[in-house]
């Protein structure tokens, strides 16, 4: 028989983390060259984490969005809900009984309805996820509309302290052209990504809903048969999903400080473009919580590397839609050469699995 | 015998509504035997797994397991009282890797413990020889491999009955072969196996006994060693050996002279059956027999290239020609009445008149439609001329009769002006009369310069509408028959020796 060891060797990266590996790769190359380009941003420490500091919500946003993904599904609603929510908390927050507890549990609370309504409908009655989340989309956008016309700018001393609130690297840092040490400052929202980031990959990896969302996602008949509650599962990732947009509405607004139509406007899309090139598949089943950030990242600096460039601002999304063309062709090419290979390309003697090869 | 009675069925009845799927039906698996379960299409075999399966509930008998009445409601039941099932279709998730697959659904804690689960899954990998690693993602293993993984998942969830259902048919040599070393150490191990499968050759290489079902009867138990393949397949179909008497209503009409119409030189599909060479004739009716899943199907669906062809050279009036998709093949004047005639033929919502144009209209062009007018035209020209019957041509097809919809598909064909036509099973479930209507237009057809192929599972039908039969054999020809006097007993004869020449 074979011994242990050689059997382990044969194990091939499993797709979800091939992807997450190529999107490191990309994320890697990209700041190299951004890095090499730009050294006078890139180089400083501050400017990445301002990459977390300017973008959590987004970043927040694409965890929930990601575990639907991996479910099968899609949650097009994110960004009216993020945006809706950040108006709720502004109104909140300007009224005499409001406070910051408040302000989070009613974050939480509009995300968490949404996720229910969308969930329910999605899993158990079965429709369309597509279908139901752009409702989701149009009733949020109404609801935050609704609410309050104009700009709301937040004026509770407790709220602008938070706001302005940062964490202070104090060994870490750059020296500016008088030769004053600059230390590096970290908002809370990138506290939040960072917890998050452990929590969703960790549930994802570890838990047993986790491994249940990914068989769901892989083959939804086939998970039912091994005795997996797929509606509660499917339920559950929408719920997730609100869950996430709700805390990416409050992230906003402790970021911006202020209630507003625009909002998060379109934020959904990025969510999915950054979800796509961090490794997640549209059609389920495939991908990787750490490729969320990742992905996000990997958009913001093609973003940031065009605005640095001085080019105008349609091409910058001109060149970001043609960068992702290329990069989900490449995902396409990549996947489908892997498939090819396993049908003609017959293992190497040193890997055969029989054992007999072993000397 | 020893070895004891595990599961015992007595007296199973199940009807559905209009059909005796099981009348009376007997069935034992004793400890360590593979068991297998054979029949024809509607022999009663997948309704007596459901009922055993608690996926139909029995109308009537007893089933007793380790000698105690049970009654299952749902899989899951029979499963958590150690019967599995592995369908043909692997159920297990793609993604996943093999471990989790094994173990996903299974536990009761919300933490997963990987370094268990693999170990757990390795040595259960290893000590049923399956060539995986637990932490390979499924979708890198081999169809054979995937499917032993689903066994070993029954397994190990403590199954003394396992049930195979078509195990074998996607599988190659070799593979079939890694099967079978499994399922040999399981029987070693005590389990009782049903294994059901079309492939005879398999069914003498692994069983031990054979139980045979006809049109929901048990025909027998019989000891796989004392049964010769000729009788089970006679069994089978359902003719004794000795009193096959043919009644020749009509002299098949042949002509072997001139360039065939159609041929075929090594003609292969992606649905997997070997390369085979065809010809036909003008005027000539010729037929596919075999069992089912011999490849029939499989070999028609190739020359009209409703599979996805792989090889081989089509002429046509010995003209060398491209068939790719079934358009190509209507363009040269080839029509197909396909053996599934819901998913394959009709249109469920159209109206009989609309389902007669569709191809005519197809041919014509989609941006010229027929006037309402001239479709009505041709829809009352063939209702008539094939005694369709139907309320009017306006009604949709879904509330014709089996047969009167099969009828409304060949006009759609005859309106064409083809000149080869392919009929695969046109007399499934329809009723006598009808048959024998469809049979007398084959004859019709061909006396009027039609090519046809006619498939059928009744072998007598065949011979009475073919002059040349192709007799196949697990997705391969054995041979041909031709001539005006053949019997079942000739078919019959050719399948069971195919094989072992």
């Amino acid at each position: 028989m074979a011994s242990e060891k050689a059997i382990k060797q044969k194990a091939r990266l499993s797709n979800s983390n091939l992807l997450f590996l190529i999107a490191s790769v990309i994320f890697v190359l990209m700041y190299l060259f951004a890095i090499i380009s730009y050294p006078g941003s890139f180089l400083q420490f501050q400017t990445f984490f301002d990459l977390f500091n300017l973008n959590a919500p987004l970043i927040i946003m694409t965890f929930g969005l990601c575990i639907v993904m991996i479910g099968g599904g899609i949650d097009i609603s994110i960004g009216s809900v993020c945006g809706l929510v950040t108006m709720a908390c502004a109104v909140y927050l300007e009224k005499r009984s409001g406070s910051i507890a408040g302000a989070i549990l009613l974050s939480m609370g509009i995300g968490i309805l949404f996720g229910i309504l969308h969930g329910y409908l999605i899993a158990y009655l079965e429709i369309q996820p597509f279908i139901i989340t752009l409702s989701g989309l149009f009733l949020a956008q109404g609801l935050l509309t609704t609410l309050h016309k104009n700009p709301l700018n937040v004026t509770m001393p407790a709220f602008v302290n938070l706001r302005d609130f940062n964490i202070v690297i104090t060994w870490l840092g750059t020296r500016n052209r008088l030769g004053v040490f600059i230390p590096c400052q970290i908002k809370p929202g990138t506290i939040i990504v960072a917890v998050l980031l452990v929590i969703f990959a960790s549930l994802m990896k570890w838990s047993r809903f986790g491994r249940n969302v990914y068989a769901v996602g892989g083959n939804s008949h086939s998970a039912m048969m091994l005795g997996i509650n797929v509606k509660r599962t499917k339920f559950i990732t929408y719920v997730i999903s609100g869950l996430t947009a709700g805390i990416a509405g409050f992230v906003y607004i402790m970021t911006t400080g202020a209630g507003n139509i625009g909002n998060a406007a379109g934020a959904e899309m990025k969510a999915i473009a950054s979800a796509i090139m961090g490794g997640t598949l549209l059609n389920g089943g495939v991908g990787n919580l750490l490729g969320a950030p990742i992905g996000t990242l990997t958009l913001l600096v093609i973003n940031e590397l065009i605005r640095a460039a001085g080019v105008q601002s349609n091409f910058q999304a001109i060149v970001s839609g043609l960068l992702l063309y290329l990069f989900i062709i490449l995902q396409s090419i990549i996947m489908s050469l892997r498939d090819r290979k396993r049908f003609t390309v017959a293992l190497p003697p040193w890997l055969h699995l029989s054992g007999k090869g072993q000397a | 015998m020893l070895s004891e009675t595990i599961l015992e069925m007595k007296d199973i009845s199940k009807s559905f509504p209009g059909v005796k799927a099981l009348d009376g039906v007997d069935f034992k698996l004793r400890e360590g035997e593979i068991h297998a379960l054979m029949g024809e299409n509607g022999a009663g075999k997948s309704t007596l797994i459901k009922v055993i399966t608690g996926v139909y509930e029995k109308d009537a008998g007893l089933i007793t397991l380790h000698g105690k009445p049970i009654h299952f409601r749902s899989p899951q039941e029979a499963q958590n009282n150690g019967i599995g099932t592995v369908y043909q279709e692997i159920m297990l998730c793609p993604n996943l890797t093999v471990a989790e697959n094994m173990f996903i659904g299974r536990s009761h804690t919300p933490i997963v413990n990987w370094k268990e689960m693999n170990e757990k899954a390795a040595r259960l990998l290893d000590s049923l020889g399956i060539p995986a690693s637990p932490i390979q993602e499924l979708s890198t293993c081999s169809i054979a491999v995937q499917q032993m993984i689903a066994i070993a998942r029954a397994v190990d969830m403590d199954c003394r009955i396992l049930i195979l259902d078509e195990p074998t048919s996607s599988l190659d040599e070799d593979e079939v072969q890694k099967l079978f070393e499994l399922m040999r150490a399981l029987k070693a191990q005590g389990v009782g196996i049903i294994f059901i499968t079309h492939f005879l050759e398999q069914v003498y290489e692994i069983s031990d006994r054979i139980t045979v079902l006809r049109n929901g009867k048990l025909i027998g138990e019989y000891k796989t060693s004392s049964l010769p393949q000729i009788e089970l397949i006679s069994k089978m179909l359902g003719s004794e050996l000795e009193d096959i008497s043919t009644i020749r209503k009509h002299e098949p009409v042949a002509s072997d002279a001139g360039i065939p119409v159609f041929e075929a030189v090594g003609l292969s599909s992606a649905a997997g059956v070997r390369p085979f060479d065809f010809t036909i004739h003008k005027g000539e009716v010729n037929g596919f027999a075999g069992l089912l899943g011999s490849g029939r199907s499989e070999s028609v669906r190739a020359i009209f290239a409703a599979d996805k062809v792989t090889g081989g050279e089509v002429r046509i009036h010995g003209k060398r020609v491209k068939i790719k998709t079934p358009l190509h093949a209507i363009k040269h004047g080839i029509g197909y009445l396909p053996e599934d005639r819901k998913g394959d033929g009709i249109i469920e919502d159209l109206s009989v008149r609309d389902n007669i144009i569709l191809t005519l209209q197809v041919l014509k062009g989609l941006f010229k439609p027929f006037s309402l007018k001239e479709a009505e035209k041709f829809a009352e020209e063939y209702i008539k001329k094939l005694n369709i019957k139907t309320p009017t041509s306006n009604t949709p097809i879904r509330s014709l009769s089996g047969g009167n919809q099969q009828k409304v598909i060949l006009a759609r064909w005859l309106l064409t002006n083809l000149e080869y036509l392919i009929l695969d099973e046109p007399t499934r479930g329809i009723d006598v009369g009808t048959k024998v209507e469809i049979q007398k237009l084959v004859i019709r057809l061909a006396s009027g310069g039609m090519s046809l192929t006619f498939i059928s599972s009744e072998i007598d039908e065949m011979l009475r509408t073919c002059s040349r039969l192709i007799v196949m054999k697990d997705r391969e020809i054995v041979g041909e028959l031709r001539g005006t006097d053949l019997t079942e007993n000739d078919v019959m004869h050719m399948i069971a020796q195919g094989g072992k020449s």
